[in-house]
């Protein structure tokens, strides 16, 4: 182990696992009615699983994100996994205390099955035959995957943007697993203006001259111009105008003054092209069709008559949370979802932080927040672990 | 910090709110603070409910004591309620620190069934003996803030919010003057004491703290 990966609150070195979970015998059964076998799923752990099985605590990503939340790799890693700051000893999510589960969502790119995984009925990748899922799916994949783990109860399903959705579905569909649910930055359905954004991003892939109707794996070129435009679009809604503007300014970028052509004059230009072209090394362009798509599907309360049969097993805690520089998912759509929750009497607790990064905030450092969550796992796992004695 | 609520641990006129509060009761706390009432009611009486609070301080307290609470301004009006989705709203010393006390309380009015409001009496004796010896605003152990930094911006006194209810059409169920505020004394006579309440005709000026029980007039 290298000095790094025993610094106090790091998991250190950590393994993607890789598990098959369906196969094309026995497929998972999809929300559309088509079924998807074999299906793997790439996911990593930290701390450990309690006797009784019950001291889980699943961390659902968002778009890009993969199974490795936490932790390196390898000694040699620059970086450690996506919410490493929130994972370890210590740490919000305490391995001292919980069972850290982290799965590449359904569709994805990075271990799990997906768009760019071999159909074993033409031995090619499915590209675009690869079936719609949905956030359902998703979470039916996850609830697999944690029976084959051998948990039983998880203490918190944790998740942020659309992982808050995933988080959402879980506290609908598996009710008595579901201890508590967090969710963040996150919207029980996106508006029509998410849906606007998520759209052109699509168009910009499914333009790309290299797109070739999704079928481009033994394609020299990707569609990478038209995945970095929807990522460069993305990206800026994922951030602060204040924000960008602190970072950037109108600065100039390698040069003095302004051009006076098309060249990249301005810092905000160039930091967006790296943005795109480091993106389109990891991703997968058909992924981020389907996965945008997963989330437009979602609407868990679409009609208020039903909203109290759905929401009557549910037994989670919920805290749901905001940040007032986000315009991805504004405050006021985190309180929608609290509101439906309180009008059916779950337990719901709501806050809104302060911060300037917009809506990656969850994923960056952020005191306050990060106490919040701290304080709200830990009563969970106080009260549970009075409760459950003997389960 | 174990927090299960206890009567040991209630200050005296929380104890008396939740005293007016049905078991088993929807509840809505405005201004909850650290939560210590809505803890007591949803142990003790089997209370369903959140509470509102601003301050990030309290919130925390509240997620740490495992009680449901909704960051937010209760200036801004509780338009995400419908009307009578509450049995009980309680604003228990926060009156004087809203910007529309008269809004917030017709808005308590249309969200709850019953409202219960505890404020700190203006008229109480000794906020007029200081006024009038000092000559200064008065600061107390209740109200310790100067006049120029202080959450405290609409004082009144007990005859003051009659004046209100009756302008507001508001029915007054229980009026319980109290005589203390703290926790409860340990000394038995003591505790008999601050139980006590002080007679209502004088409690204009004998009570540091008034609690209200009121209702919509049909």
């Amino acid at each position: 182990m290298t000095g790094r990966s025993n610094k106090l609150g790091s998991v250190g070195l950590v393994k993607t696992h890789h598990v098959e979970l369906y196969s094309q015998e026995k497929p998972l059964q999809l929300e559309s009615g088509a079924t998807l076998g074999p299906v793997t799923v790439a996911y990593e752990t930290y701390g450990k699983l309690n006797a009784e099985g019950t001291n889980g605590l699943l961390l659902c990503h968002a778009l890009s994100g993969n199974a490795h939340a936490a932790g390196y790799h390898s000694p040699d890693d620059k970086k450690p996994g996506w919410w490493d700051r929130y994972i370890g000893p210590g740490k919000p999510f305490d391995t001292n205390l919980f069972y850290v589960i982290c799965s590449n969502n359904l569709a994805g790119c990075d271990g799990t099955t997906g768009p760019s995984s071999i159909d074993p009925k033409t031995g090619k990748p499915y590209a675009l035959s690869f079936p719609l899922v949905t956030i359902d799916d998703m979470t039916n994949l996850q609830k697999a995957l944690i029976d084959h783990l051998g948990v039983k109860k998880l203490m918190g399903v944790i998740g942020g943007s659309m992982g808050g959705m995933i988080a959402m579905q879980w506290a609908l569909a598996y009710p008595e697993w579901v201890d508590s649910c967090v969710i963040i930055a996150s919207t029980p359905r996106l508006s029509a203006q998410n849906i606007a954004f998520n759209a052109v991003a699509r168009q910009a892939i499914m333009t790309d001259h290299h797109f070739n109707n999704g079928s481009y794996y033994d394609q020299e070129c990707r569609p990478e111009t038209g995945l970095a435009l929807a990522r460069m679009m993305a990206h800026i809604t994922y951030l602060s105008e204040e924000g960008l503007h602190q970072k950037f300014g109108r600065r100039l970028q390698d040069r003095d003054e302004l051009s006076y052509g098309f060249e990249t004059d301005f810092a905000i230009e160039s930091y967006l092209n790296y943005q795109g072209s480091s993106f389109v090394k990891k991703f997968d362009a058909n992924t981020y069709i389907y996965i945008t798509k997963s989330m437009e599907y979602y609407d868990p309360f679409p009609d208020p008559a039903t909203t109290l049969e759905q929401l009557k097993p549910v037994n989670a805690r919920f805290l749901v949370i905001s940040f007032d520089t986000d315009w991805r998912f504004q405050t006021s759509r985190s309180k929608e979802l609290v509101n439906t929750l309180y009008r059916h009497r779950k337990d719901v607790t709501f806050q809104e932080f302060a911060s300037p990064y917009g809506h990656d905030s969850f994923l960056l450092d952020l005191p306050p927040f990060q106490e919040s969550l701290q304080l709200f796992l830990k009563r969970i796992h106080l009260e549970e672990s009075r409760r459950g004695d003997p389960r | 910090m174990e927090t299960q609520g206890s009567s040991n641990e209630l200050r005296v006129d929380l104890k008396v709110i939740a005293d007016l509060v049905d078991n088993d009761a929807r509840i809505l706390d405005l201004g909850c603070g650290e939560g210590e009432l809505l803890d007591y009611l949803i142990h003790q009486k089997n209370a369903n409910g959140f509470g509102v609070e601003i301050s990030d301080d309290g919130v925390r307290a509240c997620i740490e004591r495992g009680v449901p609470v909704y960051q937010g301004d209760i200036d801004q009006g509780l338009s995400d309620h419908p009307a009578n989705s509450f049995d009980f709203v309680i604003l228990s010393h926060t009156l004087q620190a809203t910007m529309r006390p008269q809004y917030v309380v017709q808005e308590m009015l249309r969200v709850g069934k019953r409202i219960i409001i505890s404020f700190p009496n203006f008229g109480y004796w000794s906020m007029r003996l200081n006024l009038l010896t000092h000559g200064r605003m008065p600061q107390t152990k209740l109200l310790p803030h100067s006049w120029y930094d202080t959450p405290n911006i609409h004082h009144c006194t007990i005859l003051d919010f009659r004046d209100l209810c009756q302008e507001m059409n508001i029915t007054i169920v229980r009026f319980l003057p109290l005589a203390s505020t703290g926790m409860e004394p340990h000394n038995v006579i003591k505790r008999k004491l601050v139980k006590r309440l002080p007679p209502k005709g004088l409690a204009n000026l004998v009570a540091p703290v008034a609690v209200f029980l009121l209702e919509k007039r049909n």
